[in-house]
């Protein structure tokens, strides 16, 4: 891809993520979550965004960032995406949702192999933007097989 | 209007509409001797014919063109068609069902083998072959038929094929290049033509034009005066009048645009109970009233919106005559199909994943349950055997039974069955609920013989599983040398059910009602929770139970007075142990996503008054637990 791309950018830990911004349904101040006993941590959360029932994730704990409580500033960022293979909405947790930015294709490097506590396949490319550094993460790989392990059963939930 | 739609995928749904109608027809033909059936099943066959070169489908054309002279013979001679003559027409029908979807895939030597077939029984049946006589024949095409679609070419190939017959173009009327409109078609046609085919053959052939062309035929060899048109060709105009009046009263949605249009309802729903509760504590008598008339429009607008989801299953019904035709032919049975309340609408989904299921108890019932011709007469009952296709609604579930008039379950080989295969102990009484459980057991068949009908693939647990999947039960009733019933009770739909809302720590979750026996309190000496008296005396029985609290890890200090939910599916118990229980919840279910799809204690989740998510706990996967739980504690 040549063009520049737009991409929503937001805080996680002191870290500055992106997704594209296509693919973005809304920003939603916090609201109740239900917690789904025997789901995996990073993705045990259910909320109500008008009428439809959303997984949240908070990507916090997948990467094993701390997980101080929310603030005004938390914000919950609706994405489209896919897990394994079909498609829908997940909510992602953020600290501060900060604007829609425009990274140019010259901007978004390759992903560098060494010296990220980031798996490579978790991410898309990383761009840079007066100075900082901007993740642009893989939403479909990070979650997929979230939902699958083997041999599980109610009781050991 | 939206983008344009693929002519051949058109054609595809107008082919599968059509070859639906021909069985219909043929499965009809056998019992009722209207020759208006044999017309219909012409008409169809010279419409796939006709429609299909048109599409582009030249094999199906060709397979439909030997099938439809049949039908034309059988139309000119008044003759009825045999039983093996029908039997065949239907497979030619699946035949051409294939060369409609996947033509590709279908095998040729398959559809010779039957062409062969037709052309022997034809010939068996037919009149003998009229005298050929010799047409002039004069015709001018509608000049707007090319951009309707009608191609002249397989037109005129169809009328080389009524046997000799010359053709020349006359070009008088079309003009020179500079005004030319290649759209038009200004050709004229002359033929003559020597056939054994009477004149309403070569009308046939412009079946569809016929109206608005130009076409004079004359006798050659005998002039004779012009006949009035025969009724064939009056009647076609007026039967395609009346397939389209009917394809225009449905309309075809895809089912995303229901489940759209269901969501935006729920959320009109809880939008509208929040409004119902500010109005509740206003004083504004306006804001009362239209919080009341809004309440009312919501409800009207869920029942609609579900209404849609619901289709009759005379749909379902509709297929099964087919197999029972073949089957009984396959098995050398009589028998009669009868069907009631085939008006009873069902949630679609239900309706398509209860086809297998029923497709095979009904197998079961005519191949196991009907005695052959010899053994109904000696135990004095007619000849031909009854299956009887029954739905009705009962409260808010379906019931769909299925009787035969057979000889009934023999409970002595089941039983015998039962215990080799370790399900019922050898002696002592077995009450018939128990006994006929087995049936469903994985891995159990009586057939002594394993037929090719039954006995093979999906079995009664497949047919269980299914039916407890869509929250359903099955019962089973039979009397020796009268038959059985075997019923399926199915909740009206799956968008929405009865539920009992529970609080198990701050979380609070749905238990479909149908599954709730009873509730009762723990007592202390219960309470007290080693794991080996995670068991209730529920009247003299033990039911194991599971704490929800630590399944769902709670945090908050437990109620003190815990309840106990129990739970049933058919035969098996288990009691749920809750801190609290809230009370009747009308539950409109959502799936959960693939992300959550590895946690088997939830069947879905839905969304409470107050917006927040509530999930449905799975009956059937918490009683499996409930049954490792107890088999651990008996071993241990």
């Amino acid at each position: 891809m040549t063009a520049a791309r737009e991409v929503l950018t937001f805080d996680l830990e002191g870290e500055i993520l992106a997704v594209d911004a296509r693919d973005v349904r809304e920003i939603l101040d916090l609201v109740p979550v239900t917690r789904v006993p025997g789901a995996r941590r990073f993705v045990d959360g259910l909320i109500n965004v008008r009428g439809q029932i959303v997984p949240l994730a908070d990507l916090r704990l997948k990467f094993g960032m701390s997980t101080p409580p929310p603030t005004v500033d938390t914000r919950i960022v609706v994405v489209e995406t896919r897990v394994d293979g079909e498609s829908g909405a997940v909510g992602l947790l953020a600290d501060r949702v900060r604007e829609v930015a425009e990274l140019s294709a010259e901007a978004i490097a390759a992903t560098p192999d060494i010296g990220l506590r980031w798996r490579p396949e978790y991410l898309r490319g990383i761009g840079k933007r007066d100075g900082e550094l901007i993740l642009l993460i893989d939403l479909e790989n990070i979650l997929a097989n979230a939902g699958t392990r083997p041999g599980r059963t109610p009781e050991e939930a | 209007m939206s983008a344009p739609v693929d002519p051949a995928e058109t054609f595809r749904q107008e082919a599968q509409d059509l070859l639906v109608r021909l069985e219909d027809v043929l499965l009809d033909i056998e019992s009722n001797a209207d020759p208006a059936l044999i017309d219909t099943a012409f008409r169809a066959l010279h419409t796939l014919k006709g429609s299909g070169a048109m599409f582009g489908f030249q094999d199906l054309a060709a397979f439909a063109h030997v099938v439809e002279n049949t039908f034309d013979r059988l139309r000119k001679t008044g003759a009825r068609p045999g039983s093996d003559l029908v039997a065949t027409s239907l497979a030619a029908k699946d035949f051409m069902r294939q060369l409609v979807l996947d033509p590709a895939a279908a095998e040729p030597a398959i559809g010779e083998a039957l062409l062969a077939e037709l052309r022997r029984l034809d010939g068996a049946e037919a009149a003998p072959a009229a005298p050929t006589r010799t047409y002039d024949i004069r015709f001018a095409l509608p000049p707007d038929c090319l951009a309707n679609g009608v191609n002249p070419l397989p037109l005129l190939d169809e009328l080389r094929e009524l046997g000799a017959c010359e053709l020349t173009a006359d070009t008088d009327a079309v003009p020179g290049l500079d005004t030319l409109d290649p759209e038009r078609c200004l050709l004229r046609w002359r033929a003559r033509l020597v056939t054994d085919k009477p004149e309403s053959a070569i009308e046939d052939v412009f079946m569809f034009v016929i109206d608005d062309m130009e076409l004079e035929i004359a006798r050659a060899d005998a002039p004779a005066p012009v006949e009035a048109p025969p009724p064939a060709a009056a009647a076609a105009p007026a039967a395609t009048g009346g397939t389209s009046s009917t394809a225009a009263s449905g309309i075809r949605v895809s089912a995303e645009r229901i489940d759209s249009l269901m969501d935006r309802v729920g959320e009109l729903v809880i939008a509208q109970s929040r409004l119902r509760q500010i109005a509740q504590t206003s004083q504004d008598p306006n804001l009362r009233a239209i919080a009341e008339e809004i309440e009312r429009l919501a409800a009207e607008m869920r029942g609609a919106t579900m209404g849609i989801r619901m289709i009759p299953i005379v749909q379902l019904f509709g297929r099964f005559r087919r197999v029972i035709h073949d089957l009984a032919r396959e098995l050398g049975k009589d028998v009669r199909l009868t069907t009631a309340g085939e008006e009873t609408e069902l949630d679609k989904t239900v309706i398509e994943s209860l086809a297998d299921p029923l497709m095979h108890l009904i197998r079961n019932a005519i191949d196991h349950g009907l005695e052959d011709a010899a053994d109904r007469r000696a135990a004095g009952k007619p000849e031909i055997g009854t299956i009887a296709l029954e739905a009705r609604h009962a409260g808010a579930q379906v019931l769909i039974s299925i009787t035969d008039d057979g000889r009934g379950m023999n409970r002595e080989r089941i039983r015998a069955k039962a215990v080799e295969a370790g399900l019922l102990p050898e002696t002592g009484e077995v009450s018939d609920a128990d006994l006929f459980a087995t049936i469903f057991a994985p891995g159990f068949s009586t057939a002594a013989q394993v037929t090719e009908v039954s006995g093979r693939g999906v079995g009664m647990d497949v047919v269980k599983r299914t039916v407890e999947s869509l929250r359903g039960f099955i019962e089973v009733a039979s009397a020796p040398g009268a038959g059985s019933c075997i019923t399926l009770r199915l909740p009206l739909t799956l968008a929405i059910i009865d539920g009992l809302l529970v609080r198990v720590g701050e979380g609070r979750y749905v238990i479909p009602l149908s599954s709730v026996e009873e509730c009762v309190e723990l007592s202390d000496s219960e309470t007290g929770g080693s794991e080996a008296r995670s068991f209730l005396n529920i009247r003299d029985e033990l039911v194991p139970f599971l704490r929800l609290r630590e399944m769902f890890a709670a945090e908050t200090p437990p109620d003190p007075y815990q309840k106990v939910v129990i739970v049933a599916s058919g035969e098996q118990r288990v009691g749920l142990v809750v801190d609290q229980i809230i009370g009747d919840h009308q539950t409109v279910i959502k799936s959960l996503s693939r992300l959550h799809a590895d946690v088997t204690a939830f069947s879905g989740a839905t969304i409470l008054g107050d917006g927040t998510v509530a999930l449905i706990l799975d009956i059937v996967n918490l009683i499996a637990a409930g049954r490792a739980l107890e088999q651990r504690l008996r071993a241990s």
